[in-house]
């Protein structure tokens, strides 16, 4: 019997509905003290003036650090350069201010009401400059995009566009977005007598990741950050916002060495939209040549985001035009604009996210000018092998996501002509996109112990940000081991335990999975080996390599399966409290010779790792198709979204529970992305006029129709052991095209600008 | 000032409460009940979702003092002892929670639901819940775990 494939309730569920699971904010901490940050309320110029002497002398007030005293802090390396920041630049440094919400003060109080009100007693005086604000100045490419150079090129599109029988030619626009997990960021620092620190994070950013990243800006050298310790067992939430190394996760830590005592600083929801990055706004430039039965000739793919002075983060929107179709002529470009509005990040879907809304219209669009059925369009373009890479798929089942997609949501049921489907007073409309996301393995290490009584842990230092790992890796690590998944404990989130990179780019499951699997059946040869040297046991004389799990923590003769033993009786005759084994899963050999967890941060060949899978003889991509039908109120032009199927090949499911989890939350992300979630800027001052709940909209369960996942749950025989792709992103892809092409269905009028609501429809 | 309120069933108190401060930090860092989170400070996510005189209210905008002689229920009194309410068990079993985040607070809100509505529909469930936000499930399995309760009940 095995859990994998079963839908094993999640682990932390109890704990989590009880209100006991502990957060990082919630752990109780003595002699805790509390941090607010004081932000700049201009995007760019200078501090002229900073008057911190009636906060120094309000009640209960410890600190007060601005640039004038904080202590120097070094330019962090950034993430893809082997790095840990986005934002490179640290806080408190100079009197420049760069962005709106760039950290001013640092406040450190008895209470946080304390600091709060202290730090409104800071006077700032500014010499304001004008900032740059919206993607309309020079733009630059790049030095990388995703590890990639910034332009790509595949014969010649431009010539091929040119001699192309029918071209769609249209620019698409997204807005800001920001993660807004429902748990604001929290940072605890503490360091004890010898000179140690212990961060308590709200850490999507990969607890090893952090350390490294904390060794890096308080001047400790690499080979003693072992003396630093990074802690996060539960996560509210992360989707890309949690990532990386700020200036709000270094300046506690900072405070706490100077005031000799812990300090906590947890953010307003406010400050969570300067503090932690953000999907840049994109605008899109799409241009498809194609011939009249519509054969893809030429795409050409032109997407600019913002830069900044601070760190570079471009949204890699044209990389999956790169790699979706057969298409002979593709050319591919990522160009930046400078804007005083701090350094973007990753965020659920990037790149694929808006990049597949601009495509997946764009195809659309063209479907419209060739009268042809948009599925019929894109399985005239299908790519059996990747196109990009001139190499084959490690597996891709789109052919299936498309054709069960279509037969559940009813898509033969399609008028074509726009504006003909009615529901008494609402205009129906059927739109459908392309799904693909490019998720990673990671380098990541696990250990397995077997304890005297055959229970077994498992030890590795991923985060939970809510996806279910502590559920699924213990279902792997119990169907390797022969065990029940309830008889394995799954415990992550602490340079304690072996490295992991961070759970980011879907990787979760397939780079933990394997290491956690390999490490299993490493700890259970190693009882097996035990075994058959024993002359009490059953197994004695057997070769340990042939002996199999049975179950129930028993191991057999492979030849006799009524002979076996058990983990307990092993362990007892050998008098052996525990076993224990260690094993890493996508792993380059100098990472495997110096993981003790403190390993160096190779990223940047890292990242040429996973984009170069499987020595560069396979391709590996997450696929999925979405159909979604939209119900729009002529008269009020209000766009309800009535139903969506969406069908994906993820490879082997783990847990459909979990998954399905992943998969629903995955196309609620692309409704909000549709039709409500932006975050404007104010034109001329740089500011954003809405970092609140009430001024971006989150879907809410009103929002949110019956959504049909289905998972074609066939395992990938190459891409690891375990057979299992990624889930956590895919299903936000082309959600927001596919409900931008139900629109245009509905009412015959393409919104090629996001967030879609009535003023694009009415107007 | 001193507060003196019930929380789930037993007296408690709180000295040198500052005027400004909410429930919820009375709550969280006063007495000790960090079940109730606190996300947005401004009663639109409703993490933070408590019953006031069996009221719920969002305690991140109730102030401390107004709770002095009231009764406070949090989602760490619903069980009762080991025995889970059936909203929470309902929340575990259909998959409804993720990060687990907005949980506490939409436990509170469909608990109050089920009380005032025993067979809730749909739309009755969507309309009581339509005040907590939650990022990670889509809603799906959390309008699930509501009817599963409902029924339970």
């Amino acid at each position: 019997m095995t859990s994998v494939g079963t839908p094993v309730p999640r682990v932390d569920g109890l704990l989590k509905a009880t209100g006991t699971a502990r957060y990082t904010a919630d752990i109780p901490f003595e002699d805790l003290t509390h941090a607010v940050l004081l932000q700049a309320t201009i995007a760019r110029g200078r501090i002229a003036s900073i008057d911190a002497s009636a906060a120094e002398a309000a009640p209960g007030v410890l600190l007060v650090l601005t640039h004038l005293n904080a202590p120097r802090l070094p330019r962090m390396r950034a993430f893809a350069k082997g790095g840990s920041a986005q934002q490179t630049v640290p806080a408190l440094q100079d009197d420049r201010v760069r962005f709106a919400g760039e950290t001013v003060a640092f406040v450190v109080a008895e209470s946080q009401e304390q600091a709060r009100y202290a730090a409104m007693l800071i006077s700032v005086e500014y010499d304001e400059e004008p900032p740059a604000v919206g993607l309309h100045g020079d733009a630059y490419p790049p030095a990388k995009v995703n590890g990639q150079p910034p332009d790509y090129r595949r014969g010649d599109a431009e010539r091929a566009l040119a001699d192309a029988a029918v071209t769609v030619e249209r620019t698409y626009r997204t807005p800001v977005h920001h993660h807004n997990p429902i748990e604001p960021p929290v940072t605890i620092a503490s360091w004890d007598d010898d000179g140690g620190l212990t961060v308590h994070e709200a850490a999507q950013g990969g607890v090893h990741m952090m350390r490294l990243g904390f060794a890096e800006a308080l001047g400790i050298p690499r080979r003693k950050a072992g003396s630093i310790r990074v802690v996060s067992k539960f996560l509210g939430g992360g989707f890309g916002g949690k990532g990386f190394m700020w200036p709000r996760n270094i300046l506690p830590a900072v405070a706490a060495r100077l005031l000799g005592r812990p300090v906590k600083l947890e953010l307003t929801r406010a400050q969570m939209y300067t503090s932690g990055g953000y999907r840049s706004e994109t605008v899109q430039r799409l241009r498809l040549g194609a011939d009249r039965d519509g054969r893809l000739g030429s795409i050409v793919h032109e997407s600019t985001s913002t830069g900044s002075d601070m760190g570079e983060f471009p949204e890699p929107c044209a990389q999956i035009t790169q790699m979706l179709y057969a298409c002979p002529n593709v050319t591919g470009t990522h160009r930046l604009v400078r804007q005083n509005v701090g350094v973007p990040t990753f965020t659920r879907a990037p790149g694929e996210g808006p990049g597949s809304f601009a495509l997946e219209s764009a195809l659309d669009e063209l479907a419209g000018e060739l009268s042809l059925d948009p599925l019929e369009l894109r399985l005239r373009n299908y790519a059996e092998t990747d196109p990009e890479h001139d190499r084959p798929w490690s597996s891709k089942g789109l052919r299936e996501c498309y054709s069960e997609g279509a037969e559940r949501f009813g898509w033969s049921a399609r008028n074509p002509e726009p504006g003909s489907m009615r529901d008494g007073r609402w205009l129906v409309g059927y739109g459908m996109a392309t799904a693909a996301y490019s998720s990673h393995t990671w380098p990541t290490f696990a250990r397995v112990r077997i304890r005297a009584d055959g229970t077994a842990v498992v030890r590795c230092a991923t985060t939970d940000i809510g996806t279910g790992t502590y559920t699924v890796m213990a279902q792997v690590a119990a169907d390797a081991l022969g065990v029940r998944p309830g008889d394995v404990t799954f415990e992550a989130g602490d340079t304690r335990y072996p490295f992991a990179f961070p759970p980011v780019s879907s990787s979760g499951a397939r780079s933990i999975g394997p290491a956690v699997r390999a490490a299993a059946l490493a700890v259970r040869t190693r009882v097996a080996r035990l075994a058959v040297k024993d002359r009490e046991s059953p197994l004695f004389g057997a070769d340990a390599a042939t002996v199999r799990a049975i179950g129930g923590g028993r191991l057999a003769r492979a030849d006799d399966p009524e002979r076996y033993d058990t983990f307990v009786d092993v362990l007892e005759r050998a008098g052996l409290g525990h076993v224990e084994e260690r094993k890493g899963y996508g792993v380059m050999p100098f990472l495997h010779s110096t993981a003790s967890g403190i390993a160096p941060w190779p990223v940047g060949p890292l990242l040429r790792v996973a984009t170069r899978p499987f020595a560069g003889r396979y391709s590996t991509y997450d696929f999925g198709a979405q159909f979604v039908e939209v119900r729009v109120d002529p008269d009020l032009g209000v766009v309800r979204v009535s139903r969506v199927v969406g069908v994906y090949d993820i490879g082997r499911v783990l847990n459909p529970r979990t998954a399905r989890n992943q998969a629903v939350g995955g196309i609620t992300w692309g409704i909000g992305m549709a039709l409500m979630e932006r975050t404007t800027t104010h034109p001329r001052l740089g500011k954003y006029t809405s970092p609140n709940l009430s001024g971006y909209l989150l879907p809410t369960n009103a929002d949110v129709p019956d959504i049909d996942v289905h998972f074609l749950d066939r395992p990938d025989p190459l891409v690891n052991p375990l057979g299992v792709k990624g889930v956590g992103e895919l299903p936000v892809v082309g959600v927001a095209a596919a409900i931008a092409n139900a629109v245009h269905h509905a009412t015959g009028k393409r919104v090629r600008s996001l967030p879609i609501g009535p003023a694009e429809l009415l107007g | 000032m001193r507060v003196t309120v019930t929380v789930n069933g037993e007296q408690r108190r709180a000295d040198d409460v500052w005027e400004g401060e909410s429930l919820l930090f009375l709550l969280r860092e006063r007495l000790g009940l960090p079940g109730s989170k606190n996300a947005c400070e401004q009663g639109e996510c409703g993490s933070c979702t408590v019953y006031l005189d069996d009221v719920p209210v969002c305690s991140c905008l109730v102030a401390a003092g107004q709770v002095q002689d009231r009764e406070v229920r949090t989602v760490e009194g619903l069980a009762e002892g080991d025995r889970l309410d059936p909203v929470q068990e309902a929340f575990v079993e259909a998959g409804a929670v993720q990060c687990g985040f907005c949980t506490p607070g939409l436990v509170v809100a469909a608990h109050d639901l089920l009380d005032r509505v025993p067979r809730p529909s749909d739309p009755e469930i969507r309309e009581a819940l339509a005040g907590n936000l939650c990022r990670c499930t889509g809603y799906e399995k959390i309008l699930d775990a509501v009817r599963l309760a409902a029924a339970r009940r």
